[in-house]
């Protein structure tokens, strides 16, 4: 089988050549390398065989042999000791991910890679009641007009930071279909907002922070017309726009304040990431954009489809904005309404001096800032280098007007070779990088697929025996890796040790489940200088398609074993005055709507029996006295397509219009005791017509 | 003859052999002293512990008794107890806990009041106080025991666990629950100053000897000259 990926590797030739290559060809050709792969004999991809250790181990006393029973390495002997967790230890490390499609997040613990939980934030998610009783007003909040939004595509998760740092605190996370962004408490692990973005119909790149989380930031993906309006696509360099929205977040009340929160109108050229700058950098926004060719697609005879169109240039856009003389000017009032939402427009951002663009190689996606602030690494996903920007360059520039041109809109662009500090050619498919105490980074490369260490210059030079702005090593991932994450590597405070390659395909590397396959996050171990990065561990995620993680050390969360005090509620964060102690229990009739005032203790529920009338709103309220660890009760109405999630000391309250004539067990959908099973009651509706229920 | 309250009180130091043995009829007052302010810490401090481990429960489950109140996971226990068919921890010792503050303060009056009497009146004024840390222990057992053999026969584990009384110090075994209860450094105060006193009373006994010989000598006297 003849090797399409044979044509000359655009990675050998210099970089003033790079412009005339064939990149499409490229990379057409490096996506059907999984194809290769699986067409290839066994001979052919070697390293990539899989190992069938299929043979049990199950029954033999000695390491050495389980080890020959297995066909173990002592390479895969280490990578097994380096990540197991006996039972009742914990992991050092938790990583939140996306869930993608799940429209969750989900926690994983490092080194081990268990799946400890997920946390239902668009999507409802009937374990932990999410939409089905509970968090209902959260989820519908985030719903666009006119239209229930069932589903998700969770995407950047943003975990709060106190000087640059994460704190352990708040997390943040945008749905990408919607343009949603949620809020969630690492006090209890709940989703406590969602907005929907009033400007943007998609976001792509968010959430992202600011060093003390003043702001959450959302970038918008894909430029839509303003207000939502309709435009034709002839009218695309007029009509259409990209949104980047900062959302004001309030720490002491724990929510994104909206009427605090605005948008900046930018050329419909694609903004994707986005990355806030820090310490050297503060106060600065660094974001890129993929089409600033403004292709429309295949709209007329002949024109190219997007993935081409948009591909045409050398060089896109890099964005650097003065945020905090953009925070400025909106607190001045510079700005319109779209959609009732304060929007700065362009013309704006010029006037003011707060936008610039500088050009970026070639169609790039990650933009990361090293922890220093000094640095900002873009990857040009069909350039095999990664471009190194130094703030300090970008601020003379900015000082000197070196400006090499103007683009369409009048933003003035910057002179690349004056704001460029270094390139390395990293390998193929560069996409997104981060960093480690040693003074490396790491970037994934989505074609080859790896993952590319390399060394950082400036300050960090000495941190490692490398050249500067080199190569160090790579290491094979399986496979198409989009994101990775180093242990609070986009932090000023990286720690190093792990990397998790955050592969989308999985091809061959789990037992095959059909035609759809889990996604593959692949443990590394980064923790010594030089070429030697291992991989330890593959875990499968079959529950949707994570895109990007966070690993935070376990040591900075505190989360709650239980709700402070009976009767807590975790949206309002108090103790909700309808909580009903023990032998407080009642039912009160108020005009047709019927307060059922419950408390919840294994293994039951008290009252057990309610009777309403068709017809009646019944309003429940329930509350767990419970103060036991982990004593989580349920509450199940499948009548009513309704199931709560009662954590000990919750209190949580559910409406329905009992409009369902009939006899109804309802029960403890939790396994909660010895006595579940009885944990249950009977919800009674009369029919219209017969005598009444009191 | 001795007034009334010489009877009561003990008969009078003389002047000369007050100064001349200053300490010998100082030494007494100290034990009680002592008693007075071990028992006044321990109103503060726990008096008993009762410690449930279960593999459910890592940490376990701790009563915390206080003289005149529960703290810990009472609720919890009581949750579990539901099960069983006990009455909740709280009903129990309600008079005793009612009281117990103003008893001790009582005791501690007394105490304080034998401090000024030499007779052995005093010793009456004591006991409450010696003995108060063995009625305590009794209490509990009383009421370990009638919450543990009195089980509600419709409770839903009533079949299961048969009526038991837990040991009040020490070890036992309760369905998958290992009950361990030891004294709470209170009741060890009371304890102390139970034994203090005991001791008291041989002290006040060796000190006041040249009194009541002196109280001998006068009687003889006395019944001398009124056969004369």
């Amino acid at each position: 089988m003849p090797r399409h990926s044979a044509e000359v590797p655009p990675f050998l030739l210099k970089e003033n050549q790079m412009r005339k290559l064939p990149w499409i060809g490229m990379f057409m050709a490096a996506t059907a390398m999984p194809m290769l792969m699986t067409g290839c004999g066994p001979g052919d991809s070697a390293s990539n065989a899989p190992k069938k250790t299929t043979n049990s181990g199950a029954g033999i006393a000695s390491l050495e042999g389980v080890m020959e029973a297995r066909g173990l390495t002592p390479d895969d002997m280490l990578a097994a000791a380096k990540t197991y967790v006996p039972s009742g230890q914990h992991d050092e490390a938790m990583i939140f991910a996306s869930g993608g499609h799940s429209g969750q997040v989900f926690v994983i613990g490092v080194p081990s890679m268990r799946m400890l939980r997920s946390i239902g934030v668009f999507t409802p998610e009937p374990w932990q009641g999410w939409g089905y009783g509970s968090g209902d007003d959260i989820i519908k909040a985030g719903n666009a007009p006119g239209q229930e939004l069932t589903w998700g595509d969770s995407h950047h998760p943003a975990l709060s930071e106190t000087n640059g740092s994460y704190d352990g605190e708040w997390l943040f996370i945008n749905d990408k279909a919607n343009a949603r962004i949620a809020t969630i408490d690492l006090r209890d692990f709940e989703t406590k907002q969602i907005l929907k973005n009033p400007v943007s119909m998609s976001d792509h790149g968010g959430a992202f922070v600011t060093p003390d989380t003043e702001y959450v930031i959302e970038g918008g993906q894909y430029a839509t017309p303003l207000g939502w309006k309709y435009a034709p696509m002839e009218e695309y360099k007029t009509e259409y726009r990209g949104m980047v929205t900062f959302w004001k977040f309030d720490r002491e009340a724990g929510r994104l304040d909206e009427s605090k929160s605005f948008a900046i109108e930018l050329p419909p050229y694609w903004q994707d990431l986005m990355d806030a700058g820090k310490n050297d950098s503060k106060g600065w926004l660094f974001g890129n954009s993929i089409n600033t060719e403004m292709a429309t697609g295949m709209l007329n005879e002949g024109d190219p489809p997007f993935e081409a169109g948009v591909s045409q240039r050398d060089m896109d856009y890099l964005h650097v904005m003065h945020m905090d003389k953009i925070i400025e000017i909106y607190k001045a009032g510079k700005f319109e309404k779209v959609n009732d939402f304060p929007v700065i427009s362009l013309q704006t951002l010029i006037d003011e001096g707060v936008l610039y663009f500088i050009g970026e190689p070639k169609s790039p996606h990650g933009v990361d800032i090293t922890p220093n602030g000094q640095y900002i690494v873009i990857s040009g996903k069909l350039d095999p280098h990664v471009t190194i920007y130094g703030f300090d360059q970008i601020q003379k520039a900015i000082a000197d007007k070196n400006f090499s041109s103007t683009d369409p809109f009048g933003v003035p662009v910057l002179d690349f070779d004056a704001c460029k500090v270094a390139q390395v050619e990293v390998g193929l498919g560069p996409l997104h990088t981060q960093f480690d105490d040693k003074g490396y980074a790491y970037t994934s490369l989505f074609l080859e697929p790896a993952v590319a260490r390399w060394s950082l210059g400036g300050e960090y030079g000495k941190l490692n025996p490398e050249e500067d702005w080199s190569l160090v090593g790579k290491t094979s991932v399986h496979y198409n890796i989009g994101h990775l994450l180093t242990y609070e590597g986009d932090t000023v405070s990286p720690k190093g040790k792990y990397l998790v390659a955050m592969n989308k395909w999985a091809i061959d590397r789990f037992a095959p489940t059909g035609p759809l396959l889990p996604q593959n996050f692949q443990l590394l171990d980064i923790a010594e200088t030089g070429e030697n990065m291992p991989l330890l561990y593959d875990m499968p995620i079959g529950v949707g398609e994570p895109h990007y993680a966070q690993m935070i050390s376990i040591d900075k969360l505190k989360p709650w074993k239980v709700y402070p005090e009976i009767g807590w509620n975790p949206h309002t964060n108090q103790v909700d005055p309808e909580a009903t102690q023990i032998g407080e229990e009642r039912i009160e009739r108020k005009g047709n709507e019927v307060h059922v005032y419950m408390t919840v203790i294994r293994s039951h529920f008290t009252p057990e029996h309610i009777d309403v009338n068709e017809g009646d709103t019944v309003v429940w309220h329930l509350t767990s006295v419970e103060r036991a660890y982990d004593s989580t009760h349920g509450l199940a109405i499948p009548a009513y397509n309704m199931n709560l999630s009662i954590e000990p000391g919750e209190y949580t309250e559910i409406r329905f219009v009992a409009d369902k004539p009939g006899t109804f067990p309802f029960y403890c959908s939790e396994f909660c005791s010895a006595l579940h099973l009885e944990m249950m009651g009977y919800l009674r509706v009369k029919p219209a017509g017969v005598a009444s229920a009191e | 003859m001795p007034s009334f309250l010489e009877k009561i009180v003990g008969p009078r130091i003389p002047a000369e052999e007050r100064s001349r043995h200053r300490l010998r009829y100082l030494i007494p007052a100290l034990p009680l002293l002592i008693a007075i302010v071990l028992i006044a810490i321990s109103l503060f401090i726990p008096y008993w512990n009762l410690r449930l481990n279960a593999p459910q429960y890592p940490d376990g489950l701790t009563i915390t008794s206080y003289i005149n109140h529960l703290t810990g996971d009472v609720n919890e226990i009581d949750g579990l107890n539901h099960y069983i068919g006990m009455r909740p921890l709280d009903e129990a010792a309600q008079f005793e806990k009612s009281i117990a503050i103003a008893a001790m303060i009582g005791m501690m009056i007394c105490l304080a009041v034998a401090i000024f009497i030499r007779s052995r009146w005093a010793i009456l004024l004591a006991l409450p106080t010696i003995a108060f840390p063995f009625v305590f222990l009794a209490d509990l057992y009383y009421w370990m025991n009638k919450f543990g053999q009195n089980l509600d026969p419709t409770a839903p584990l009533s079949g299961a666990i048969k009526p038991f009384t837990p040991p009040i110090l020490g070890r036992g075994l309760v369905g998958q629950f290992e009950t361990i209860a030891w004294a709470g450094e209170g009741l060890i105060l009371a304890f102390v100053a139970s034994f203090l006193l005991m001791f008291w009373v041989l002290l006040r006994h060796w000190a006041y000897k040249p009194l009541r010989q002196l109280a001998k000598a006068n009687r003889q006297a006395t019944a001398a000259v009124s056969h004369a």
